[in-house]
């Protein structure tokens, strides 16, 4: 099917192509082997995206200098903005979650942003990145809610400034949406991160027409600002949406 | 005129998915558009509510990359 769509289209290349999972070393695919185990294209970019984290937060801060010098600064720009995220909109005792959220942020920007560099891979584009990510938090909050909170994390679901007869409904519903946070939340990040570098391709694609290949570069040269844009703003709202969460485990009452 | 059926039914629900896409589109737009409009009416309490503002924003977005999900599945599953 993949063979006529390529005729079909005219295309050259598949825009899907670049999310294709390539071993380093030895070659994998050929024959189903449970026990080949090799470093990925994607193992390497999401390395690579911490060894970007060491150098600005450990390499650049080393001096501990008053006046900042440009990493430092950036540094202390980043740590500041999430710092006051985390006050803002998860409450200020969750202060001491603060380095697991700064953690997060700061994994997903890097990768986010090394995507975009042309030829390299882009961890975050998998669901299977995406779900370690939001599973993790999911589950880190349930249980955080249920130790300290105990019972009364129940009441997450359960109104009780709702009538009566309708808390078993909301209870239902809220059950269900409940549920559906880590889906979502790993979704959303994978899925914007893909369509946003799926639709760079398909623009790449038009160049190979002459008569539009002017605009065709005009378009990826937009898109490719605007996924500049997207890989700040989703890594954000990752992190933002993790701080919503975790004010639900804290303060399950409101 | 040869084909197969199963094709043809998944583009069309591929079609079907990208409407979706643009309804969300919609949904994202309400929220940017009411937050301007508040906003504009009483600059001072605006920055405070950015992050309301992004938390909109993603839940109106994220059921619009589901829909876009579903058209690539269908394409390429």
């Amino acid at each position: 099917m993949e063979e006529t769509a390529h005729e079909a289209v005219g295309l050259t290349f598949h825009p899907l192509d670049q999310f294709q999972l390539s071993p380093l070393f030895g070659a994998g695919g050929a024959d189903y082997n449970p026990w080949f185990f090799s470093l990925t294209n994607a193992t390497l970019w999401m390395a690579i995206s911490v060894l970007g984290i060491f150098l600005l937060f450990v390499t650049a801060t080393r001096s501990r200098s008053i006046i900042p010098t440009r990493g430092q600064s950036v540094a202390e720009l980043i740590y500041g903005f999430i710092r006051k995220m985390v006050d803002d909109v998860a409450g200020h005792d969750a202060g001491r979650f603060f380095p697991l959220i700064l953690t997060l942020f700061l994994f997903i920007l890097f990768t986010n942003f090394f995507g975009l560099l042309p030829m390299s891979f882009t961890a975050t584009s998998h669901i299977a990145v995406t779900a370690v990510l939001g599973f993790g938090v999911f589950i880190f909050v349930t249980v955080l809610g249920f130790v300290l909170n105990g019972k009364k994390f129940l009441g997450l679901f359960w109104m009780t400034d709702a009538p009566l007869f309708l808390r078993p409904i909301i209870a239902v519903i809220e059950l269900i949406s409940y549920f559906v946070r880590p889906v979502s939340h790993s979704i959303r990040l994978a899925g914007n991160v893909m369509a946003g570098h799926t639709v760079i391709k398909v623009f790449a694609g038009f160049a190979q027409v002459a008569a539009i290949s002017p605009f065709a570069i005009l378009g990826v040269a937009a898109i490719y600002g605007i996924e500049i844009l997207v890989a700040a703003i989703q890594a954000y709202v990752f992190t933002i949406l993790t701080c919503v969460y975790l004010k639900d485990a804290l303060h399950p009452g409101h | 005129m040869e084909g197969n059926i199963g094709e043809l039914g998944s583009a069309i629900g591929a079609g079907l998915a990208a409407i979706g896409s643009g309804l969300a589109a919609v949904g994202v737009g309400n929220v940017a558009a009411n937050y301007l409009a508040g906003a504009l009416r009483n600059p001072s309490a605006a920055a405070s509510q950015t992050a309301t503002l992004f938390i909109g924003l993603a839940f109106a977005e994220a059921l619009g990359i589901f829909a876009f999900l579903v058209a690539l599945l269908l394409l390429f599953v």
